[in-house]
């Protein structure tokens, strides 16, 4: 060990003492900071989990989808359009898709019915969404049984349910096969209820659009882009909006932080006069209280972090849902997939510890410099 | 304009970092025309007490300066798909005119803010605060940098449109684009490949012959220095396209990306923190004083090892990933 | 060994409550004696003491140590050679509380570099030699007036310091005590050590351990 290492060690044992002789004083911080660090990574692990779900949502979206409208009013769309669209330059596939939502009373929730496009399942199966499965209570080979569009019982054998990659995404969701979708929905045959165009290279996407439009004047053309836009604007502005009401509050801690480190008691000032007295260096004490601050806001970091951690992921966020969650039909009960991030961490200590650190750097350095020879004038 | 929170936090400690530079640059010019080192009086303790404060600050935006950088380049890199036609990095820092700017305001400032708390280093060392002149002179050059990469940041958030038609790096890296980059990635590989090698040895044969007989760190420094953008040229010119294993593919951005193993997030932290610390050794030995004639050649050591390290590192690396790869080339 | 030449210190110059401490004092320690100020409560001897000591700044006037002069030192260099230089037992004791009687005197100590079992072998003996072994775990404010005086030179004692000056080092002691720490202070000087003391107790200069006495009156020195 070098004397510069051992310097930095015996200072950190000093700052730790320090704070341990002053708990009840730190622990107050140290709650305040945790609470403000729960509060501002909780919205940011929620909204960027959500963001995520989005995007899992949008991964295997077609790069345009085709809906017909009738005055104004999203209607089925005769088999006929495929062809009409397949020539289009820069387009490489055009399918018809199937869907549709059920409302289950017994649930109160809207549950969507829907038609892969590969691997459907086989006449009279299912498969279900993960939230679905736990709130009916259902597994493999169990059956689900809704009545149809003539308000007959319509059994389901249920064949598995979607891996919880994303929730958001298949919370709420039946895969069907399309003989039983047209069946219980009394779907008219060759009608789709819109297309999905495959548009290979991404700048030719709005050309594309406008070319369908030009071709089907009554089409309505969703570009994968826009959508994601969409959604990606509506989580900005909840989070931009809660994280702002959040700055209130990191303000009010800054001010709580810089009033703790400036307001030193007569006996803090004398210590630190003794320190200097005997032979600390100004650079000793700054270097100490920088040690003091920084072990606080590693360890209120830490605990704020984890406890949000906890709350978002595994409590379901009670404290967001309403505010960020707002677009999505009812879910029984929502669970977000954990990730964890560098840049998410890198953000989440610059807008936590940093304004800390500003707020007591000015006060630890003018209590760091006190006069040593205050001691012996008392 | 984009307000993620990684943007929220570089917005945030940008301006911080620039509140406290241009303080510090203030006091800086107050310093320079005040400093009377043989007055023992109350005026000059008081500025002297100062000079702690300003120091702390200038190393909290070296120790800010590093994860904002990565931070900035990883944000860029994450926000590429909401630009039609980016593909990495480059798509994104294209999006409006303030990307490229912002990034290389923010590695200026990381070089500057390294070569200052050198500098503050040794002048601690000296009991007559000998470089304190060079030391607050560096900082009006490093205040306005601050505020300049402050700016520029607010302006690229601020003007972000999230529809806009960007370039991928194919356009600036590409066999049909222009400029510097473009030049850089048509250099045959048959000879950019020992020309580094060649720049690349120099450099640490110097830095050893420093190490062991104490002699040109000077030169070390400079060519520590040299090593950047002969790395770099390298890095577009050859040393992408063995690990993309493409013949076609220079991008110095999309080496960041999880697809190719995080080689940029290997190789760049290597490279700058050993530049930083190779030009840092040869200042130490560069600066004259009587006070630092111990101080200046011991901290020139650690940091000619820290070099050393950085630079080699960096150096084997991209030799690995070349031996290391199926692409062939000449 | 110190030397001040013509030293004035004014304490908080130009404003209302300006005070003239040291009215231009000239003074040279010799190495290896025990020195003692003299002088009523306020006349001016720890404000000299702290002068003398590098602890406190002249407003005017020049301090030489070892013929060098040290009053246009850097604060961090004036730190740095007055804790080698010199060790300091203050009137009040001036230990911290909550803090063991081991940590307090391992104090001047630990931002020195050294290895934390040599600083804490060294305060060991240290407390040992002044009779304090059992107390090194005692919070120090647990400690009596002689205890405390005694923690106190330990660590004053700790980086081994050429000079020892002690601010009254009995006014708050009872006359066994009193003796007890005057006896110590005559064990430093045997070791070599130079002393510099303040005090206005007539034991002190009864004892034999003082030297020269340097009288001090209302900031100036009096033949």
């Amino acid at each position: 060990m070098t004397g510069g290492w051992r310097r930095q060690r015996a200072l950190i044992d000093f700052a730790v003492a320090n704070m341990a002789r002053r708990r009840g004083r730190n622990l107050g911080l140290f709650l305040a900071y945790t609470l403000v660090v729960f509060l501002i990574s909780g919205v940011v692990l929620y909204g960027d989990a959500l963001r995520r779900e989005a995007r899992a949502l949008l991964a295997d979206a077609p790069e345009l989808v085709v809906q017909r409208l009738t005055a104004g009013r999203h209607d089925l769309i005769p088999a006929g359009w495929t062809e009409t669209l397949a020539g289009l330059r820069g387009v490489t596939a055009v399918q018809g898709r199937l869907w549709g939502y059920h409302y289950d009373p017994a649930l109160g929730a809207n549950l969507t019915l829907w038609v892969p496009l590969e691997d459907a399942p086989l006449p009279g199966q299912v498969q279900i969404g993960s939230a679905l499965a736990r709130e009916k209570g259902l597994g493999r080979d169990d059956v689900l049984s809704f009545r149809d569009a003539y308000g007959k019982p319509f059994p389901f054998a249920v064949a598995g349910t979607l891996e919880r990659q994303s929730e958001l995404a298949n919370a709420d969701l039946m895969l069907v096969n399309e003989k039983d979708f047209r069946a219980f929905f009394a779907f008219p045959q060759g009608m789709f209820t819109d297309l999905a165009l495959s548009v290979r290279n991404p700048r030719e996407v709005r050309k594309v659009a406008e070319k369908v439009l030009e071709r089907l004047p009554a089409a309505r053309v969703i570009s994968r882009e826009e959508m994601a836009r969409t959604y990606e604007a509506a989580f900005n502005w909840r989070q931009g909006l809660l994280l702002s009401v959040l700055s209130v509050l990191l303000l009010a801690f800054a001010l709580l932080a810089w009033d703790k480190a400036s307001g030193l008691s007569a006996e803090e000032r004398r210590e630190i006069g003794i320190l200097k007295a005997v032979g600390w260096e100004t650079g000793d004490v700054l270097a100490m209280k920088l040690w003091e601050g920084g072990l606080l806001s590693l360890t209120a970091f830490l605990a704020g972090y984890i406890l949000a951690w906890l709350h978002v992921f595994h409590a379901d966020a009670p404290l967001f849902t309403a505010v960020l969650k707002g677009w999505s039909v009812l879910y029984p009960r929502f669970a977000l997939v954990p990730e964890v991030n560098v840049a998410q961490l890198a953000s989440l200590a610059f807008l936590t510890v940093l304004p800390y650190v500003a707020a007591t750097l000015v006060p630890v350095w003018r209590a760091a410099t006190l006069d040593p020879d205050g001691v012996m004038r008392e | 304009m984009i307000f993620q929170p990684p943007a929220l936090a570089l917005l945030f400690a940008s301006s911080l970092n620039a509140l406290m530079l241009t303080g510090v640059g203030l006091f800086a010019l107050y310093l320079l025309v005040r400093w009377n080192p043989a007055s023992g009086g109350e005026a000059q303790i008081a500025l002297e007490r100062r000079t702690h404060l300003a120091s702390t600050l200038v190393a909290l935006s070296l120790v800010l300066g590093l994860p904002a950088l990565a931070l900035f380049v990883h944000t860029a890199d994450a926000m590429a798909p909401f630009f039609i036609g980016a593909m990495c990095a480059i798509g994104s820092l294209k999006a409006n005119v303030w990307g490229f700017p912002a990034l290389y305001t923010m590695l200026a400032g990381f070089f500057l803010a390294a070569a200052w708390l050198v500098l503050n280093h040794l002048d601690n060392r000296g009991w007559d605060y000998p470089l304190i002149r060079p030391k607050y002179g560096l900082l009006l050059l490093l205040a306005p940098l601050a505020l300049a990469q402050a700016v520029l940041l607010w302006l690229y958030f601020l003007d972000l449109q999230p529809a806009v038609i960007t370039s991928c790096c194919g356009s600036l890296f590409g066999p049909a684009a222009e400029g510097v980059g473009h030049d850089l990635a048509a250099l045959p590989v048959q000879w950019a490949r020992p020309a580094y090698g060649l720049v690349w040895g120099l450099t640490l044969a110097s830095g050893g012959l420093f190490l062991a007989r104490g002699r040109g760190g000077r030169v070390f420094g400079v060519l520590s220095g040299l090593h950047l953008p002969a790395a770099l040229a390298a890095v577009v010119a050859f040393v992408s396209l063995y690990i993309y294993e493409e013949p076609n593919h220079h991008c110095p951005f999309c080496l960041l990306q999880a697809e190719h193993g995080h080689a940029g997030w290997l190789l760049y932290p290597l490279l700058f923190l050993g530049t930083a610390a190779g030009v840092g050794a040869g200042l130490a030995m560069g600066v004259r004083a009587d006070s630092l004639q111990d101080a200046g050649p011991l901290a020139a050591r650690k940091l000619a090892w820290v070099a050393m390290a950085g630079i080699g590192g960096f150096g084997l690396l991209a030799w690995g990933y070349v031996w290391r790869s199926n692409l062939v080339l000449g | 060994m110190i030397e001040l030449l013509d030293v004035h210190k004014t304490f908080n110059p130009g404003r209302e409550n300006e005070y003239q401490a040291i009215r231009g004092v000239s003074l040279a320690i010799e190495a290896g004696k025990v020195t003692a100020l003299r002088g009523p409560s306020g006349s001016g001897k720890t404000t000299l003491l702290g002068l003398l000591g590098g602890l406190t700044r002249p407003t005017r006037g020049r301090v030489r140590l070892d013929g060098r002069d040290v009053s246009a030192l850097s604060e961090r260099f004036l730190t740095l050679l007055r804790r080698d230089t010199f060790g300091f037992v203050f009137q009040q004791f001036q230990l911290i509380r909550d803090l063991s009687v081991l940590d307090n005197v391992m104090l001047p100590a630990q931002p020195t570099g050294r290895s934390y079992a040599e600083i804490r072998r060294r305060a060991l003996a240290l407390l040992e030699d002044l009779g304090l072994a059992q107390r090194a775990a005692t919070p120090s404010q647990w400690l009596s007036g002689g205890e405390a005086q005694r923690a106190a030179i330990a660590r004053a004692l700790i980086n081994d310091p050429r000079v020892i000056l002690a601010d009254e080092p009995t006014s708050h002691l009872d006359s066994d005590l009193s003796q007890q720490i005057l006896a110590i202070l005559g064990r430093l000087r045997e070791q070599g050590r130079t002393l510099i003391l303040s005090s206005h107790d007539p034991l002190v200069f009864e004892v034999g351990l003082v030297e020269r006495v340097v009288t001090v009156k209302d900031g100036v020195i009096v033949p």
